[in-house]
């Protein structure tokens, strides 16, 4: 009880760090380039997205997005998106586990192919599909002769949409996976449960943030697109045309005002992501430090 | 429910895990399958529970073959090493896990559930942890939640993975005499693996020693301590001296000296000498025994740990009674004579050489 050696926690780090420190302007000089940085090429791109878009005023802005073009441009957007997520959430999910829990010939080259799509530029995946599905493709006669339209439709910007968003929800789970184990669920199987009772009782709740982070960000890039989207659906106004490719068009047609407007929106669907991912980090980090206290001491 | 192996092998690429095991579990026995760290112990109760396939052989439970058998429907409850509580679901949930996953037709109503939970964590004496979660548990405790969550499915067959190897010593010594008392209560046929030979002889009704995937050795922790069948089950129960030596006319012989009296036909032998068994004789003049010279003494506890170095340099390592060895007097630098009260003799096989 001297009071003189009473430490708040975390005095002793920064005692610590004392021996380490830099001298005061390299830290300065670090965290200025840092900002400047920041600053340049993330805040004040985002701010002229939002000043062009309001240049016109609120009316012009509205009159943008309630554009007939823009609003299919917008539900087609959604739409792919709808579709594409779903899948690929059952997809990671499935070779997530399938890699994580099980040994079998060819797991190596599984996890490859899952990094394909990050690795190939996403025009070359678009045009993998025109190849395969379009009229001179190799299913080209086939599909014509039964009057099924891939290339230039929605199937075909689906497609493309999986393909390139594919690794999100796999990528996120593999290592999250393989660090929990398989020795809960031998546990539930041992006490009777069923391949989806484990999944559901002892799989699911334990990779559910990470699981909500991937398909966070699946979406993001589902609906952003713009490469191998922009290959496979042939731009009909009204009828092919993304959001991402919206703003393309507008902007060659030096319609500034309303491209910007329309890009603020996937900006907005940019900053809300950012948010939701924040979220999701804390809650598995929580999480993680629960784990942490578990499997220590 | 009595347990029968039949000839179990099983093979991880070239590393043999278990080669043609058996052995026979009678119906309410607590028995430990003990060996040293990669023997095969855990294979072979992973391959039990259905957790793990054998290449060939069979488990037979109450003298049904269970080969065909799901681990969900073999009716039997397992320990993991690490416990593998469901950490998301609240300690009571996960004694209750068992019972509510079972189809609806064979499901108590929630009521009765609550009544089973509470009557199990009563009987491992943590019904008021009932609302925690497994991160807010010590140790010892956690064991005692994945016991009760085992045996809420009232399994036929108990099986526990090294189930004190993470906890400390005192908690372990508390754990295991109750493990004991719990199974007095129940006789639930069971089987634990373990790698710690004091807890092993402590708990158990029999002892099942397992050595590179084969059995060495099976009886009561009596008969493997004082009968080992092997050199290596005389290796690895108690600490013990090894010696190589000749057997000649009754007598051990190394070089010159005369151990003691041993059993066996004339030739060379290994043999065994536990560190408890030795008398202490100072000087080297006494007639049989062995010459050597204190180099260490740990006087903690109730024996005195000697450290003696033999005139070919060897180290042998004696414990006797802490007020026996103040009597002699004797210090680090003495030399002494080591006479062995009883040598575990077995010839080697190398006779040709």
């Amino acid at each position: 009880m001297s009071g003189t050696i009473t430490l708040k926690p975390g005095s002793l780090v920064r005692h610590e760090t004392l021996s380490t420190r830099e001298p005061a302007w390299v830290k300065g000089v670090l965290i200025g380039i840092a900002l400047t940085f920041f600053a340049v090429f993330l805040l004040l791109p985002l701010a002229t997205v939002f000043t062009e878009a309001l240049r016109k005023g609120w009316g012009a802005y509205a009159a943008a997005l309630l554009h007939p073009d823009a609003r299919s441009a917008i539900m087609l957007t959604a739409l792919v998106a709808v579709i594409a997520v779903p899948l690929n959430l059952v997809f990671g999910v499935a070779a997530a586990w399938a890699i994580a829990k099980f040994e079998f010939a060819g797991k190596r080259l599984l996890i490859t192919l899952i990094d394909l799509p990050f690795s190939v530029s996403p025009v070359i995946s678009g045009l993998i599909y025109v190849l395969m599905f379009g009229a001179q493709g190799w299913f080209g006669p086939w599909l014509q002769a039964h009057d099924i339209k891939i290339i230039f439709a929605l199937p075909g910007i689906v497609l493309a949409t999986i393909f390139v968003t594919f690794p999100f929800v796999a990528r996120e789970l593999i290592p999250l996976m393989e660090a929990q184990g398989s020795e809960e669920e031998e546990a539930a199987v041992v006490l009777g449960a069923s391949g989806w009772q484990v999944f559901w009782h002892t799989t699911l709740p334990s990779i559910r943030w990470g699981l909500l982070y991937g398909v966070i960000l699946c979406n993001a890039r589902a609906m952003g697109e713009f490469g191998a989207v922009s290959v496979v659906s042939g731009h009909i106004r009204g009828m092919t045309n993304t959001l991402p490719l919206h703003v393309e068009i507008l902007y060659n047609e030096y319609n500034y005002a309303a491209a910007f407007a329309v890009a603020s929106l996937l900006a907005l669907l940019a900053i809300v992501t950012l948010g939701l991912k924040t979220l999701v980090e804390r809650q598995t980090r929580r999480q993680q430090q629960k784990k942490n206290e578990l499997s220590g001491e | 429910m009595s347990i029968a192996i039949r000839n179990i092998s099983k093979q991880f690429g070239a590393f043999k895990a278990l080669d043609d095991v058996s052995m026979d579990i009678p119906s309410g026995e607590l028995v430990a399958l003990l060996g040293p760290s990669g023997c095969g112990k855990t294979t072979l109760l992973r391959i039990i529970a259905g957790l793990e396939y054998a290449d060939q052989g069979q488990i037979l439970l109450a003298g049904d073959d269970t080969s065909a058998l799901h681990a969900r429907d073999r009716q039997v409850g397992f320990v993991f090493q690490h416990y593998a509580l469901f950490r998301h679901m609240s300690v009571f949930d996960n004694v209750a896990f068992g019972l509510r996953v079972k189809p609806r037709r064979d499901r108590p109503a929630e009521a009765e559930i609550r009544r089973r939970v509470k009557r199990l964590l009563e009987l491992v004496q943590l019904d008021w942890l009932a609302d925690r979660y497994p991160s807010q548990l010590s140790g010892g405790q956690r064991q005692r939640i994945a016991l009760a969550r085992a045996l809420a499915v009232e399994p036929k067959v108990l099986l526990l993975d090294e189930p004190f190897g993470a906890l400390d010593a005192k908690v372990r010594k508390e754990l295991r005499r109750w493990l004991r008392q719990l199974h007095d209560e129940i006789h639930v046929t069971s089987v634990f693996v373990t790698h710690d030979q004091e807890e092993a002889l402590e708990v158990s009704d029999r002892v099942v020693l397992i050595n590179q995937g084969r059995v060495a050795q099976i009886g009561t922790p009596e008969a493997v301590y004082d009968h080992p069948a092997t050199p290596f089950v005389a290796d690895f129960l108690g600490s013990v001296n090894l010696f190589h030596g000749r057997v000649e006319d009754g007598q051990l012989r190394l070089g010159e000296h005369a151990l003691g009296a041993a059993d066996g036909s004339d030739g060379s032998a290994l043999a065994f000498v536990r560190s408890h068994e030795f008398e202490l004789l100072p000087g080297w003049a006494g007639r049989g025994g062995l010459p050597a010279t204190i180099v260490r003494v740990v006087s903690v506890g109730p024996s005195a740990q000697i450290e003696l170095s033999r005139t070919d340099g060897e180290l042998v390592e004696v414990a006797i009674a802490r007020d026996t060895f103040r009597l002699l007097g004797l210090g680090e630098g003495d030399k002494v004579s080591l006479r062995p009260r009883q040598i575990r003799v077995f010839p080697t096989e190398a006779q040709a050489a």
